[in-house]
């Protein structure tokens, strides 16, 4: 079944969109990621428009990441006081990767720089994710090695301004989350993403939070900065397609509710090797894209209509 | 003297060249783009006016070109820098029209010159228009001719040569098929009618393409009022999350 979508301007089959967003609920579901690092690029293959795509998807995420995190409230399994600092820290952040944005935009390198910025921290997240959990998942078949206790790294208990987080078990100072937020946060508006991908590592890896409450508390703030970028699309270059969302999040938020349970009854271990899988995969795909010679060298983008 | 040139004038403008007159219409002259619109189907068709016994001239030929809104497009070129493919260069093209078919009762060489190729802007290197490339560019042709290979490969251009059909040197129809990806706004039907590959008569006529309904009142929203419209993206969003969550629960019990 054909459908025209108004903003974009095409038509495409709405089986498809349900299906693509099916997939990207249950991966966002799965591991706390919005799933825009995988949307984005998903929905320029079958000829949405890049800025269409984009601004979409992230309206997208907000239904996703909004039916995931109700799921993982039930399960008290979100932080809402580290969500909070780190939302603080995400919305300035965002603010702030816009006018980076856009000044790149006026360069006319803003692709390269969004390909770049996804190969670099796709890989480098991804390779370490890889590493780290077949470690962890290697050494689960033996007796129990002494663990480094989470929350013990000594340069963030030095630092000022501590707090409570108790559904983390940690009591830290709130800058490094509210750095972690902001990085997050710029990386989010220029790669155009809910920035999960980014973030449930950085709260792994520099927090010490627990896995558990690292997706949940991930979405929470996902929704809250994929909310601001959809307005700020919307009503700047007029690219959200409300049609294409719609059915997007249909599949989305179903996906959602299936990619909770799935996570639910994997081991810890085994989520992050899927996670770190998942994102190695994206960031070769985007290698090669650079690397390899395109099929066709030219490029063609409408500036204007002349009526 | 000035009557002379009075007389030359009205001589050629009565003469061979006012011989013939095309009128034609089209199978729609409104195409409206809903929800399920999926591409159409125009048929052109018309008749030749002839001044005297058809068998008495010599034989015409018919060009009909079908264009979309002209616009002004940037093409770039990707070149390995540093091991990745990056764009480098590009040239703007002032003018280039978002669709373009031209239907012809013959190959376009033998039915029309250089000249009035030129004049009349009929082909497809010719409709459109790039002006002067950067300095750093020295194939600029080779931008047009991208532009051009990569819209045929989207169906947005199309030479449809033999594709006019003339019936008794006086009847004529073709089709053209919009796809599904079309700009809204004015689309031109010109009727060109040659003889010894001079263009010998012009017909123009025009088809009004326009968003309707919901997808009308959808891009106006979004064009005229985009922050309602953005808070009723993630209005919707939330609503369609939250209405999810609450299914899943109740179908667990």
């Amino acid at each position: 079944m054909q459908i025209y979508l108004p903003i974009a301007e095409v038509s495409v089959n709405a089986f498809l969109l349900l299906g693509l967003g099916g997939l990207v609920g249950v991966l966002s579901g799965m591991f706390g990621v919005g799933g825009g690092f995988l949307i984005t690029p998903l929905l320029f293959f079958i000829g949405i428009p890049p800025a269409v795509a984009v601004a979409t998807g992230a309206n997208q995420i907000v239904a996703s990441s909004f039916s995931g995190v109700l799921a993982h409230f039930r399960r008290r399994t979100v932080d809402l006081r580290m969500g909070m600092v780190l939302l603080v820290g995400g919305l300035i952040g965002a603010a702030f990767g816009v006018q980076v944005f856009n000044q790149l935009k006026a360069m006319g390198q803003v692709d390269l720089l969004v390909q770049l910025s996804y190969v670099l921290f796709l890989g480098v997240i991804g390779t370490l994710m890889l590493i780290e959990s077949l470690n962890a998942l290697r050494k689960a078949g033996r007796p129990p090695a002494p663990r480094v206790k989470r929350g013990s790294r000594p340069w963030i208990q030095k630092l000022p301004f501590k707090m409570r987080f108790r559904t983390s078990g940690l009591y830290i100072s709130a800058i490094p989350p509210l750095i972690v937020g902001l990085m997050v946060g710029v990386l989010a508006a220029i790669m155009g993403v809910g920035g999960g991908f980014i973030m449930v590592p950085a709260m792994i890896y520099i927090l010490g939070m627990p896995t558990k409450v690292v997706i949940g508390t991930s979405l929470f703030q996902i929704i809250f900065v994929t909310a601001f970028t959809t307005i700020l699309h919307a009503t700047t270059n007029y690219t959200v397609d409300m049609p294409l969302a719609v059915l997007l999040l249909i599949g989305g938020v179903v996906g959602a509710q299936f990619g909770t349970q799935l996570g639910l009854r994997l081991k810890a271990e085994q989520l992050r090797i899927l996670l770190a899988l998942l994102v190695v995969g994206v960031c070769a795909k985007l290698a090669a894209d650079l690397l390899i010679k395109p099929a066709e060298l030219y490029s063609i983008a409408v500036v204007g209509g002349l009526g | 003297m000035r009557l002379l040139r009075f007389i030359l004038a009205i001589l050629t403008l009565t003469g061979p060249a006012a011989a013939e007159e095309v009128v034609a219409a089209l199978s729609q002259n409104r195409v409206s783009i809903t929800a399920s619109f999926d591409g159409t189907e125009i048929l052109v068709f018309g008749a030749i006016k002839y001044e005297r016994p058809v068998s008495e001239v010599a034989p015409l030929d018919v060009i009909i070109t079908l264009s979309g809104p002209q616009e002004k497009v940037v093409v770039r070129r990707k070149q390995r820098v540093a091991g990745i493919w990056v764009n480098t260069n590009a040239v703007e093209v002032d003018r280039a029209p978002s669709y373009y078919a031209v239907s012809t009762t013959g190959p376009l060489n033998n039915i029309l010159a250089a000249t009035e190729d030129l004049r009349h802007k009929i082909s497809i290197p010719r409709a459109i228009r790039s002006v002067g490339a950067p300095s750093d560019v020295l194939d600029a042709e080779e931008f047009t001719k991208a532009l051009i290979r990569i819209r045929e490969g989207d169906k947005l251009y199309k030479m449809q040569e033999f594709e006019t059909v003339v019936f008794d040197g006086t009847l004529f129809r073709t089709d053209f098929t919009l796809p599904s990806n079309l700009v809204e706004g004015v689309y031109t039907t010109t009727i060109f009618l040659t003889r010894d590959k001079k263009v010998v008569g012009t017909f123009k006529t025009f088809i009004n393409v326009r968003k309707v309904g919901l997808e009308r009142w959808i891009y106006n929203l979004a064009h005229e009022q985009p922050l309602i419209y953005a808070l009723m993206s993630i209005f919707i969003a939330i609503a369609a999350g939250w209405g999810a969550s609450a299914f899943f629960r109740y179908v667990k019990g």
